[in-house]
């Protein structure tokens, strides 16, 4: 067999492997993929250290208090090299940010975000009791905060949701709440302390905070 | 980005989730760490709300002239390659993400952290602190220039050394779009053996790694490197207002 000898080619147009002829044209808009997340390793203190980090709200704010708490490893060792964040709606359920469709709200003093480490063994973050918040389905949510967790050890932040124990009523008609198993909802909240609320995030263990896909 | 409806209801922005085989998954079995902090059990899912969709306002107010240049410390120049980093931040939809504050630290020349917990026997530079903050301008840039972090040994395993990096923070518009993460360099021969690194599935990697940019070069002064950053983009869904009586009218 000659091997210059190249058979004449097909009448009709060539199909390509998939079956599908390339165009060159996009079929659907074009996305570019995300940015992939990595740890905020050992030494986040060089970036992310704030000196108003803690204040969500400014000192001295009526009603503020503190909410402390601790992140726990798998071990039950306290993770001291953790940052903790909160962002959470003001008094009267408004955000302080153009995104939220409502307008943006002022709130004195308010500035609705905090950044915690944790060296001393405990996050801290001064804020206000935030108000309801529509839920979207005809409903009000239960006061909350949104929380994420950095730490060394995990690759993404991992994102819950304080709710606060003194708000039974609220907490029982909250959809979030609802889609939570009710042997876990405990590890979401918040209990009252002298100075304010604890809430310990526990990253793995039998009383595994429960955490949100967002 | 959010209008309202006629009707008193809401419309909000749904952020898109990124195929978890292109994410950087939690817990990855070559970084120790990950062991005993990895959450095991699955997350529940949370469709976005008012809090998700909404983010604080970090702006100016946070950035100081000379955050952005990282050479210049202490009244002295910081040893090692200068380099220019910039870039856009931008959501999936190639929209640019303006005033967004980004903060980033890094290891010095030698790979060593001014900080406690970094002991390994490298030198402190006297001239460098490690830390800048800058906010993107309207059309979503950011620039800073500092100097090339050397690679650094970590304990991991046997030999570990961590690939050349920048560490970055970033908020977008929203509590969906905040990312921490880190830029490498093109090339490094570290990244075969460095777990942070391979934790990233194999079709984003590319996503993590800076480009060389020789039109940023600085003519007896600095190389460039560009590095354009992804936030999750947005489809816009209605959502239902409690109740259109609460609704007092100003809306955005
Ligand atoms: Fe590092």
């Amino acid at each position: 067999m000659n091997p210059l000898d190249v058979p004449a080619d097909p009448p009709g147009p060539f199909q390509p492997r998939s079956g599908q002829r390339g165009s060159g044209f996009l079929t659907g808009p074009l996305r570019r993929g995300t940015t992939p997340s990595a740890t905020v390793g050992p030494y986040l203190a060089i970036g992310l250290s704030w000196a108003d980090g803690e204040w969500a709200a400014a000192e001295g704010t009526t009603d503020g208090f503190w909410i402390r708490g601790r992140v726990i490893d798998g071990a039950g060792e306290v993770v001291p090299d953790a940052m903790v964040e909160t962002w959470q709606a003001d008094p009267d359920g408004r955000f302080p940010s153009p995104e939220d469709p409502r307008g943006a709200a002022e709130y004195p003093g308010f500035r609705g975000y905090a950044r915690s480490q944790t060296l001393s063994g405990e996050f801290a973050v001064f804020t206000v009791k935030p108000g309801r918040v529509p839920d979207g389905e005809g409903g009000l949510q239960a006061p909350h905060v949104d929380v994420s967790v950095f730490a060394r050890g995990l690759l993404d932040r991992v994102v819950t949701r304080i709710y606060f124990a003194d708000e039974e009523a609220a907490n029982a008609e909250d959809v979030v709440l609802r889609s939570v198993a009710e042997a876990r909802r405990d590890t979401l909240l918040a209990v009252p302390t002298g100075d304010g609320y604890r809430f310990d995030v526990r990253l793995q263990g039998e009383s595994e905070t429960v955490f949100f896909a967002v | 980005m959010t209008r309202s409806t006629s009707d008193g209801g809401l419309v909000l922005p749904r952020y898109l989730v990124e195929d978890p085989s292109h994410r950087t998954p939690l817990a990855y079995p070559g970084y120790r760490s990950t062991a005993l902090r990895a959450p095991l059990r699955e997350p529940v899912d949370l469709p976005h709300r008012l809090t998700e969709v909404t983010g604080p306002v970090l702006g100016e107010d946070r950035v100081q002239a000379h955050d952005a240049d990282l050479t210049w410390r202490n009244g002295g120049e910081a040893v090692g390659q200068r380099i220019l980093v910039h870039g856009r931040v931008l959501d999936s939809d190639g929209r640019p993400v303006p005033g967004a504050l980004v903060e980033v630290w890094q290891a010095n020349a030698a790979g060593r952290y001014r900080h406690v917990v970094d002991q390994w026997p490298a030198p402190l530079d006297p001239h460098f602190d490690g830390l800048g903050r800058v906010v993107t301008d309207d059309l979503g840039r950011y620039e800073f220039l500092t100097i090339k972090p050397g690679a650094y040994p970590w304990g991991n395993h046997h030999n570990a050394w961590r690939p050349a990096h920048v560490h970055f923070s970033l908020f977008g518009r929203a509590f969906t779009q905040r990312l921490v993460t880190q830029m490498y360099f093109p090339d490094d021969p570290l990244f075969g053996q460095d777990p942070i690194f391979n934790a990233i599935p194999p079709v984003a990697r590319d996503r993590a790694i800076s480009r060389f940019s020789l039109e940023r070069t600085q003519d007896n002064w600095a190389l460039a490197f560009e590095w354009d950053i992804v936030l999750r983009g947005a489809e816009q869904t209605p959502f239902e207002a409690s109740d259109p009586a609460d609704d007092d009218g100003d809306v955005a």
